[in-house]
């Protein structure tokens, strides 16, 4: 079944959502990887770039974009990468995340206690990502190039959801 | 010497070209084996389906069809009779891979220090190059565009001289078990057998530009591996791969070394051919 989810979320809205149901996101999306995560676990005693409360992040290293184009393929890249650091961000509020691929058992745990969601985007469709993203800036890390941290609007994009709020699982 | 560098010029702009089409379109046997094959079960029919979109877009806006436009990963086949000077080869190689980062705005991949300061290179260089003398005097250059979502699910096992047809299967089936829905499938596998341990790993990425050499095989790896039903995306169902290529070598009396190289639905590659007076 097709759902929708604007983000930032309510948090009832998480509820709403059960795995295996079709999703498309809408909204606002923050976008980091493997060095943005160590970092933002890093900075959670300090001050985190952007606010974690109602918000996404997705996991992706955009291509270049090229001249008249928001931004480059955009497709997700292995949220299993990301397992380390997962608990760790969702207790701290960042509950809703995007990727590809399975989760190791603690993060299906953490999502369950903190009520988040882990939703997969269809893996490879970098061009189909970039035609659902209306503008995309950098607001942290520039350094790490392909790797920095990113805020995008998006209209229509399409996911799964993974596990759900209660900690179900879909796997086909 | 100023005829040779036009000739290089030429030459490394013919990779460049071939690049960047490559991280566009896919091969008219990658695509139709992706356009044919049957969604059953799972998710397998909205995966197909925007696998199917996000080439057409890819196509139609000219973006990379993935953000990952991989590690250069080339196969330099040099004729015996060639008068290419490898040095030269080797100059193409890097010139065009640059060339074609730039122009077809691939993303910059590739770190330098792979263990403490992993900074980017910014350059997606150096290439991963590898040379074999062939029959002929063509220069055959075989690239893929190798991305690492499937690349970390990539394995080598080395099984018991004894370990025989099953063995092989069963190895390539538990690879594929711990990779699950991580390499992107519907998937391709290239498999090396024989040689050494790293002689196997290099067949394993040879294979995608070669016709299988144990179809026996090959296709028994092929109907194990879809009755996993990691389904496309790993979302369960079938099909989980789409092809296998199978390459054998000699080996030791003591060893079966076993090596799978995996790649995601995107097998993107090039294959750019020189004839004498063209390198």
């Amino acid at each position: 079944m097709m759902k929708s989810l604007h983000l930032p979320y309510a948090e009832e809205e998480l509820k709403l959502i059960n795995a295996g149901d079709d999703v498309l996101l809408s909204g606002t999306l923050y976008v980091g990887r493997d060095q943005v995560h160590k970092r933002l676990c890093e900075a959670i005693d300090r001050e985190p770039p952007f606010d974690f409360e109602g918000n996404a992040i997705y996991y992706m290293g955009p291509s270049p974009a090229p001249p008249s184009f928001v931004i480059g393929a955009a497709g997700p890249t292995t949220s299993a990468r990301m397992d380390p650091f997962s608990p760790i961000l969702l207790k701290a509020g960042l509950k809703v995340m995007v990727g590809k691929g399975p989760r190791g058992p603690l993060v299906r745990e953490a999502v369950k206690e903190c009520g988040g969601l882990y939703l997969q985007a269809y893996g490879g469709c970098g061009a189909l990502y970039a035609s659902r993203i209306r503008s995309s800036e950098i607001i942290a890390y520039p350094e790490l190039g392909p790797e920095a941290l990113l805020k995008l609007e998006i209209s229509d994009f399409p996911v799964v959801c993974i596990i759900d709020s209660r900690g179900n699982l879909f796997n086909g | 010497m100023i005829q040779d560098r036009g000739m290089l010029q030429k030459a490394a702009e013919r990779v460049s070209e071939s690049l960047i089409n490559a991280s566009r379109k896919l091969p008219a046997e990658i695509e139709e084996a992706i356009l044919n094959a049957e969604p059953e079960g799972g998710k397998s029919l909205s995966v197909l389906s925007a696998i199917k979109e996000n080439l057409e877009i890819a196509g139609r806006t000219g973006l990379p069809m993935c953000q990952d436009t991989g590690a250069f990963w080339c196969l330099a086949s040099i004729g015996r009779n060639s008068d290419a000077c490898i040095g030269n080869i080797e100059k193409v190689i890097l010139a065009g891979a640059a060339e074609a980062s730039e122009k077809g705005f691939f993303r910059k991949s590739i770190v330098s220090d792979p263990v403490r300061k992993r900074s980017n290179t910014s350059t997606n260089l150096p290439a991963f190059i590898f040379y074999e003398t062939t029959d002929g005097d063509d220069v055959e250059l075989s690239f893929l565009l190798k991305g690492f979502g499937s690349e970390n699910c990539s394995s080598v096992r080395m099984l018991n001289p004894t370990a025989g047809e099953d063995g092989v299967v069963n190895a390539v089936v538990e690879m594929m078990k711990a990779a699950g829905g991580k390499p992107c499938p519907p998937v391709f596998l290239g498999i090396g057998i024989g040689g050494t341990m790293d002689r196997a790993a290099f067949l394993s990425k040879k294979a995608f530009f070669r016709s299988s050499d144990d179809t026996v095989l090959s296709n028994r790896i092929l109907e194990a591996v879809n009755e996993l039903y990691i389904g496309p995306g790993g979302l369960g169902g079938r099909p989980t791969a789409l092809g296998v290529s199978v390459l054998t070598e000699p080996t030791h009396i003591a060893g079966l070394p076993v090596a799978m190289t995996v790649n995601c639905w995107a097998e993107r590659k090039a294959v750019v051919r020189f004839r004498k007076g063209e390198i």
